[in-house]
């Protein structure tokens, strides 16, 4: 016997080690892809891309509150200079010299294929003298002193028109050279991470780096009392992955240590403490190896929700140790074993409903449930046996059992006021319908209200982009879709023009079609003509056409450069600006999104909808609106969550009727089942939680779980009984699920409180419900 | 007494001050004073690059301290005008408002003139080194920049008036290009 259980304790032991392995190899992910649809609709894919790579997703924005306005000036320019080096960020705005001064160079090399303004007209003798005279203007006016070094090259003024198009209208307010926010108390600093958005590793090396320059920098200015706050989609990611992982590890040490001196209590025994967690920790074990294998990556909260897990996972060596302590193992096999087999099932079955989602976070808390929980149940039923051997010494259930047990007998006196509750529960639950359903998918994002503020106000004064409207294109060649950018930019500018839409992105302003440009180096005159009309146009100027010989040149060798290439801007922000917009699609082709801006001043951000939709009709591009694409995708997982939690029910409906074969003890159950879920949402909604698709979830998972106590007195009520061992094991049972659940009710993330606070209660109510409804009358008791 | 608008009356009644002494001090004491208006004003560059200079013409609003407008009316119709920290331009269909603090070089080239106007020495002496010459009669502010990045923009600024008036105002570029800006207040509507 001996080897035997070092043998068998060795397996296991190998096997956790080799778990161990896999999970210290697991890739672990924050927050928000456990949201994205696994196979996206077209659209979807717009918005997925747009969370994983679009400009919008890499944006930081810092804030530097206290002190003076010179010294948040001081500090923000000081901090501009430390940060502007580093490759970690692709661009680094706080209003000190426009950031494309320093692309001028690139402009004005590619400025004859890039700029709008060259036709054919702009090289005849009148466009020349007309664009001489106004660049002769411009350039020698006290703000011309950044364009006039390049006069002589660029006398039409193409460079000024390309920055000129590139800036936005709208800029912060500055004070001491540097942007602050319209109260006056911040200064601001925009920064575009060269990390993906959906990189959370680099987004959190970029945020310590600020982190790190900023205190640096306060420290060589010898400043203090000044802060900084950092905001944008990397900021929340790296949020939600710290705050899940604390939580984590809060709730696993709370609800462990709850579980483990509970049991200690019963057990008053070390040995069978670390037996009775075996089963558990091997469950968490094989739950995250499982989920490692099959989808790659782990979800912090799914290791958040093994705090659950534990609590129901545990129950299985509760059942055996306390029951067959009695009775001995063979004894416990044949008589309990079945009742925690078909508790084992309904669990499944409710966890296992969830693998169906197409919301990846929901799968993955089914993959790891299911295997956690038939694991747990495998070692509880194989393997702990062997380990613990024969002598199981729980002490006799103390005092407190037999009191309940009296209570016990007494329960079926409450029926007709558990039926009276019940009902009123539904009348209530009816009442109040309109508030079911009502939230969106915002509802479960870890972002905090009070973050979401500071994100609104740090966008407003910044006036940075939130990327809520986009037009997308698809298209076959990079070329199509860039000729297609083209013509939605032709219908919208005059909307711009007349001032109804702020602006606009466009993947081919910085990266024209081949089309655009051959049209435009088309226009190019000749050298010979070109001196020709050039010295028409400045005759009278006071210009010579000496002075404009570098012009001359430029326009030949713009001629013989040809095409500006993708390849040719890689490495710029120019470069930059075109991958996040113009990027190939999945399944070949490429796709094109452009950001839309709100006019200034406009209430709400709203556009003319119905004017843009009007003009792209039929044309192949599309305006999203990525705010309802999201509510669509939070309306598809939540009618799939309806599905799913129904099929989920009718599977342990149908599981149990099956295994008792009998309407009336069927019925019976169903009914407290039923009973015990009205109860807990009028519940739910008396505490005003609005419900969402995870409370649904956390419904479904009570019915799992909790049917299990309604098995056993469902067992008793057949005349087998209920001797106080069982319901020792039972009551131990429902505590630890619930102190397992129960603590993720605490919990700051979302999808965990809302479980937890509908599961933690929802096994309480469950076990009170079958006690009543089920458990049989003392005198029908043998 | 007419009130001129931007030029400005220095008023050289100080107390105890001689009478023919005349300060920085005094000088924007009396600016500062100035209650603001419209002139007239004619503008010559000299470009290095072009044969003659580009003559400019149209009326300048000043209402102080902060806002300035500059209403050109020949050769092509412009408004620039400069309030506060933005200054924004309209030329044509063209406009564009620019964060004027974003380029501190253009912040400083603007603050001589509108420093000046307002009679604000300390925001002068942030960026440039201020002489005085002449009478109050015909005085004349020499403004040389002390900052580099100033200096690699502008060699320095004259500024000049008569008993409070500005007159002219003369920018000499350090590429060697030249602005002369004269001013001609009109009498009060």
């Amino acid at each position: 016997m001996k080897s035997v259980a070092f043998r068998v304790f060795s397996l296991w032991l190998a096997l956790m080690l080799a778990g161990g392995w896999v999970v210290s190899n697991s890739r672990f992910s924050a927050d928000i892809t456990f949201f994205l649809p696994t196979e996206p609709t077209p659209k979807q894919q717009v918005l997925l891309s747009q969370f994983n790579d679009g400009v919008v997703s890499r944006l930081l924005m810092l804030s530097i509150a206290g002190g003076s306005v010179e010294q948040r000036a001081e500090v923000s320019s000081a901090l501009r200079e430390n940060l502007v080096d580093d490759p970690a960020f692709v661009s680094i705005q706080n209003g000190q010299f426009g950031d494309l001064t320093n692309e001028i160079e690139r402009l004005l090399q590619y400025r004859y294929v890039l700029s709008p303004t060259i036709n054919a007209n702009r090289f005849t003798e009148e466009g020349l003298r007309s664009a001489i005279e106004e660049m002769v203007n411009v350039s020698s006016s006290p703000m011309g002193y950044l364009i006039k070094p390049y006069f002589s090259r660029d006398p039409t003024g193409e460079v000024l028109e390309l920055v000129e198009g590139l800036n936005p209208v709208a800029q912060p307010q500055t004070a001491f050279g540097t942007w602050i926010s319209q109260d006056g108390d911040r200064s601001l600093l925009l920064l575009q991470t060269s990390a993906l958005g959906s990189d959370t590793d680099g987004q959190e090396r970029a945020i310590q780096r600020v982190n790190t320059a900023f205190d640096e920098v306060v420290q060589d200015l010898k400043l203090k009392n000044l802060t900084l706050t950092l905001s944008g989609p990397g900021q929340f990611a790296v949020q939600a992955r710290e705050s899940i992982k604390s939580e984590t590890a809060r709730l696993f040490l709370i609800s462990f240590f709850g579980i483990a001196i509970l049991l200690l209590w019963i057990y008053r025994s070390p040995r069978l403490l670390a037996l009775g967690l075996l089963p558990m920790i091997s469950g968490a074990m094989a739950g995250v190896v499982m989920v490692s294998w099959v989808d790659g990556t782990v979800f912090g909260i799914t290791l958040g929700f093994g705090t659950a897990l534990m609590g129901e996972a545990v129950d299985y060596a509760i059942y055996y140790f306390v029951q067959s302590g009695q009775q001995g193992l063979a004894q416990w096999r044949e008589r309990f074993w079945p009742t925690v087999r078909l508790g084992v099932l309904t669990s499944v079955l409710g966890f296992g409903a969830l693998l169906f989602s197409g919301f990846p976070g929901l799968s993955q808390l089914g993959l790891y449930a299911v295997t956690g929980v038939v694991t747990a149940a495998g070692v509880t039923r194989f393997v702990l046996p062997v380990l613990a051997g024969e002598n199981l010494q729980v002490p006799p259930p103390g005092l407190w059992v037999n009191r309940l047990q009296k209570l016990l007998d007494l329960a079926h006196r409450l029926r007709l006021a558990a039926v009276v509750l019940s009902l009123l529960a539904c009348a209530f639950v009816w009442h109040q319908r309109d508030r079911l359903g009502s939230v969106n998918l915002g509802a479960l994002s870890s972002v905090t209200i009070e973050q979401a503020q500071i994100d609104a106000r740090m966008r407003a004064d910044l006036a940075a982009p939130d990327a809520r409207y986009l037009i997308s294109i698809q298209s076959e060649t990079q070329e199509s879709a860039l000729q297609l950018s083209e013509w939605v930019g032709t219908q919208l500018d005059p909307m711009v023009a007349s001032g109804i839409l702020g602006g606009y992105d466009s993947p081919a302003r910085f990266l024209p079609s081949q089309q655009l440009q051959a049209q435009r180096l088309a226009a190019l005159p000749e050298e010979s003509l070109l001196r020709d009309r050039l010295s028409l146009a400045l005759r009278g100027s006071g210009l010579s056409l000496m002075a404009l010989e570098p012009f001359v040149s430029d326009v030949q060798s713009a001629h013989a450069a040809g095409y500006l290439e993708r390849g040719a801007l890689s490495g710029s922000p120019l470069g930059l600006a075109v991958d996040a917009m113009l990027m190939p699609a999945q399944h070949g082709g490429w796709n094109v999104v452009m950001p839309l801006r709100p006019a200034p001043g406009i209430q709400d951000g709203q556009l003319p909808l119905e004017q843009l939709k009007k003009a792209l009709e039929g044309s192949g591009a599309e305006l999203v609106d990525l705010k309802s694409e999201f509510d669509y995708l939070y309306i598809g997982y939540m009618g799939e969550a309806v599905h799913l939690t129904l099929l989920g029910l009718l599977a342990i409906g149908l599981l149990l009727a099956v295994v008792m074969r009998s309407v009336v003890r069927f019925g019976r159950v169903l009914l407290t089942l039923f009973m015990t879920l009205v109860v807990l949402v009028a519940l739910l909604q008396i505490q005003g939680q609005s419900l969402h698709l995870l409370h649904l979830v956390g419904l479904m998972l009570t019915v799992a779980v909790g049917s299990n106590y309604a098995l056993f007195f469902d067992r008793a009520a057949q005349g087998k009984g209920l001797d106080a061992h069982t319901l020792l094991s039972l009551s131990v049972a429902t505590l630890t699920t619930m102190i397992g659940f129960g603590v993720m009710a605490f919990s700051d993330v979302p999808v965990l409180k809302a479980i937890g606070i509908t599961v933690g209660p929802g096994v309480l109510l469950a076990l009170l419900f079958a006690a009543v409804m089920v458990y049989p009358r003392a005198e029908v008791k043998v | 007494m007419k009130r001129l608008m931007l030029m400005i009356f220095v008023c050289l009644g100080c107390a105890g001050g001689a009478q023919a002494q005349n300060t920085i001090d005094q000088l924007m004491a009396d600016l500062a004073s100035n209650p603001g208006g419209r002139a007239k004003f004619f503008e010559k560059r000299y470009l290095t690059i072009m044969e003659k200079p580009i003559q400019l013409s149209g009326e300048m609003v000043y209402l102080p301290p902060h806002r300035l407008e500059k209403h050109t009316h020949l050769p092509t119709a412009e408004t620039l005008i400069l309030d506060k920290e933005r200054i924004s331009v309209v030329r044509g269909s063209r406009a564009f408002s620019i964060s004027l603090s974003s380029r501190p070089e253009a912040q400083a080239f603007v603050d001589s003139i509108r420093s000046t106007l307002s009679g604000d020495r300390a925001s002068l002496e942030r960026n440039y080194g201020l002489s005085l010459q002449g009478e109050r009669a015909q005085w004349s502010l020499v403004l040389v920049p002390t900052q580099v990045a100033i200096g690699r923009l502008i060699q320095r600024i004259n500024v000049s008036g008569r008993e409070g008036q500005v007159q002219r105002i003369e920018y000499w570029q350090a590429d060697g290009d030249r602005t002369e800006i004269l001013i001609e207040p009109m009498s009060k509507p």
